[in-house]
């Protein structure tokens, strides 16, 4: 019996330059690129992982931070199931930017959407703006998961999908009926995919 | 604009005059033109000058305007300068006086400009911010750039600098603002400055003022021309339409703020307009290949179609293999080869990691500068990332028809395994031609089919030895940019020159047909090089099918494709 496929669309957003794009970078493929170049218009990519007994393929769009892209967005959070909205914990103004967010999403976003707070760069925590402790508290006031992150360190990457997946509504799984039943032919791609977190 | 040109011209005149007989006494043969190049004064076409040389207007000058209007203009200019001093938080404090005592000197230079040539002072305005500069630890690595661009708003805010930060060099743009203001406000627009080792030109745009500082000795009409890439560039990601509101609602609005993350945007155009022949030239390089190929690439992107889409382009190893067009929009408008450079470059200076598919739009100002596409940018060879497909639709909600289309080509390339040949593909060898002692060449040929409704094409083989470093390839560029520039004066246009350098012979040859430059080994004699190009004319008709192409492929998506 076939592993039931559910697809998520996930949308980034925050600030330009807090580390959206290498977030998807490491996910996806596992790299990081200390020099990438700033997004433009917004990069989809595509990634499925395995969760419990389910295969969830995520449609992530990965937009550009920078303002002259920001009437955009609602093209993309449109129909999402989740929002992981980035911060860099060395800047206090991207935490501005991510409230900002969080309020566009409420007012215009998909009402069951499941929103991610993501502090990057928690790898230079010597040069934190932002307190962990005040993040979180802002993230379980609009109960978002919360994360701080280092794409560079692969720190808590795979877990804010994870999360993601754990939060998701469980909509489908009824339907499919499917218990326990796993598809051999992925299995070894499942399991290095799952390694490396 | 009659009015003006009548109240300015005593001014003009007596500055040619002075200027010319000065360069005569120094016995200089090609005085003339450097006259004009000297004083380049705006919104007079040089034909118009000349012809005002002619004429007894010194009677008409009155000595005593200038001053007045000098007066006037420092009012003017000083203001200019406090907008930039209030409006930047960490301009430099000592910016104001520093903007004053430019203004003297400027003032100083305006009053002897009947008798002397407009000379370094000036020129140097913006490298002599050395107040400034000196606490920079780059300082001097800083001036000895080949070429400075520098983009400013009219209200003198700094929106880019290809070198250091705009923040440092806001004063430094406050005088550039404050000589535009300047010259403007006597009716007039300033459009450059020469000294011995520096040409300045300024150009404005809308509400943008580009101004760059180069030492490469290019003309003036092709640092304009690089000029106006810079700001094409800035009105793709922004168009024209929303600068200018932009500007009209807020005139100290700071664009950084909407162009912020997109300097390598900026940074990348400049560098290929140093490095690629393609800007030069106006026309677009591609990938030689087969033409059979070629025609099943073009078929491939035929068949993947989806509604709105208007242009399917495969490009490779940043050269453009094919391009299919929709065929009601060509009718409408032909896609410029200045737009599909900026898209080129676009495409290289975004992060574009291996399995992301990018939507973003994309406005092509040649073909309307107001407008948005929305372009599909895809590699289909990951991890290389070589091929690169670019889809441009009108419907913003277009992605996942788009990514379809994208889909099926790749598909369709797999079945005719097109990558591999792809992949195979290179340019040429100058050898291949079989003329002895010719280096390398540029050939732009006019006489395409069906020309006015394709992009222009050029073709060149490989830069090989001795070319093949970066200084000599720079060297070899900057010959033919020279040549270029001569061919394309705007006062004396000339049809062919023949060139013979230290290391080198250049001939160049503009005709109706063709324009091409080659490059031979210094010994070469004129009726050998003549003789050589004849032969090069021939090998480049016999491979034009795998050079150029030939016919761009057409299709028709939707009749209601709508321009959003």
């Amino acid at each position: 019996m076939k592993m039931s496929l559910r697809e998520l669309k996930v949308c980034l957003l925050g600030d330009t330059g807090v580390g959206k794009s290498s977030i998807v970078c490491r996910f996806v493929e596992d790299s990081f690129d200390p020099n990438i170049n700033p997004t433009i218009g917004a990069s989809f990519m595509t990634k499925t992982v395995q969760y419990q007994n389910e295969l969830h393929k995520f449609l992530i769009w990965d937009t550009a931070g920078q303002e002259r892209f920001r009437a955009l967005a609602p093209m993309y959070y449109r129909g999402s199931a989740a929002a992981i909205i980035v911060y860099d914990i060395t800047k206090e103004e991207s935490f501005l930017t991510l409230k900002n967010w969080v309020k566009e999403l409420h007012q215009h976003g998909p009402s069951n959407i499941v929103v991610a707070i993501a502090g990057d760069k928690c790898d230079v925590s010597d040069a934190r703006e932002v307190l962990e402790k005040d993040a979180k508290d802002y993230a379980d006031s609009i109960h978002a998961i919360f994360v701080e992150t280092s794409a560079k360190n692969a720190i808590n990457i795979n877990e804010i999908f994870t999360e993601i997946s754990q939060k998701i509504p469980l909509l489908e799984r009824s339907e499919t009926g499917v218990r326990g039943l796993k598809l051999r032919r992925e299995q070894s791609d499942l399991t290095r995919e799952r390694t490396c977190c | 604009m009659n009015e003006m040109e009548t109240m300015d011209s005593p001014v003009i005149t007596s500055l040619h005059q002075g200027d010319e007989n000065e360069m005569q006494s120094e016995n200089d043969l090609d005085s003339i033109t450097e006259v004009e190049d000297l004083v380049t004064l705006p919104r007079i076409e040089r034909g118009k000058e000349r012809k005002l040389l002619d004429l007894p207007s010194e009677d008409n000058l009155n000595p005593n305007h200038l001053p007045v209007d000098i007066q006037k203009d420092d009012a003017v200019v000083f203001d200019a300068s406090e907008t930039v001093n209030t409006s930047e938080d960490n301009a430099h404090e000592d910016s104001g006086e520093f903007v004053v005592a430019m203004l003297a000197r400027g003032t100083l230079e305006e009053q002897g400009v009947c008798t002397k040539r407009i000379s370094s002072p000036l020129s140097e305005t913006p490298l002599e911010a050395s107040s400034h500069w000196d606490e920079d630890v780059t300082a001097e690595s800083w001036r000895q750039h080949r070429k400075h661009v520098f983009v400013l708003s009219e209200a003198g805010k700094p929106i880019y600098s290809r070198y250091g930060s705009e923040e440092a060099l806001s004063s430094t743009m406050g005088v550039m603002m404050a000589l535009v203001s300047f010259i403007q406000s006597g009716d007039n627009v300033i459009r450059s400055v020469y000294s011995d080792e520096h040409t300045v030109v300024f150009m404005q745009q809308g509400p943008l003022v580009l101004v760059s500082v180069s030492s490469t000795h290019q003309s003036e009409q092709q640092l304009r021309n690089e000029l106006l890439y810079v700001y094409n560039q800035i009105v793709s990601m922004l168009t024209q339409a929303s600068i200018t509101r932009i500007f009209e609602h807020k005139k100290n609005y700071d664009l950084r703020r909407l162009l912020a993350g997109s300097e390598k945007i900026l940074d990348g155009l400049l560098n290929l307009v140093d490095f690629d022949p393609s800007f030069l030239l106006s026309a677009v390089h591609c990938l030689p290949i087969a033409s059979s190929f070629r025609d099943s690439l073009s078929q491939i992107l035929q068949k993947a179609i989806t509604p709105n889409l208007v242009f399917s382009i495969l490009i490779a190893k940043n050269q453009l293999l094919t391009i299919a067009q929709e065929r009601m929009v060509i009718e409408d408008a032909k896609l410029d080869p200045a737009d599909l450079h900026l898209l080129l470059n676009l495409i290289g200076a975004s992060s574009a990691f291996q399995a992301g598919e990018i939507w973003t739009p994309i406005c092509l100002p040649s073909f309307n500068p107001d407008c948005y596409f929305y372009a599909y940018i895809s590699y289909l060879d990951p991890p290389e990332c070589t091929v690169c497909l670019l889809l441009l639709s009108t419907d913003n909600e277009a992605f996942y028809a788009v990514a379809e289309c994208k889909r099926k080509i790749e598909e369709a390339m797999q079945a005719q395994n097109a990558l591999t040949s792809i992949a195979k593909a290179q340019s040429y060898s100058v050898s291949q031609v079989g003329v002895s002692d010719l280096r390398h060449f540029m050939y732009k040929p006019f006489d395409v089919p069906d020309n006015h409704h394709q992009l222009t094409q050029f073709t060149s083989p490989e830069m090989e030895a001795p070319y093949d470093s970066e200084e000599e390839k720079m060297r070899l560029l900057d010959l033919y940019r020279d040549v270029h520039g001569r061919i394309h004066n705007t006062a004396r246009p000339l049809k062919l020159i023949y060139h013979v350098a230290a290391r080198e012979t250049l001939l160049a040859w503009v005709t109706t047909k063709f324009e091409l430059y080659t490059c031979f080994s210094p010994l070469v004699t004129k009726s050998y090089a003549i003789n050589a190009i004849t032969k090069l004319l021939r090998w480049v008709k016999k491979e034009e099918d795998r050079l150029f192409i030939r016919y761009p492929p057409k299709y028709s998506t939707t009749p209601n494709a709508s321009k959003s």
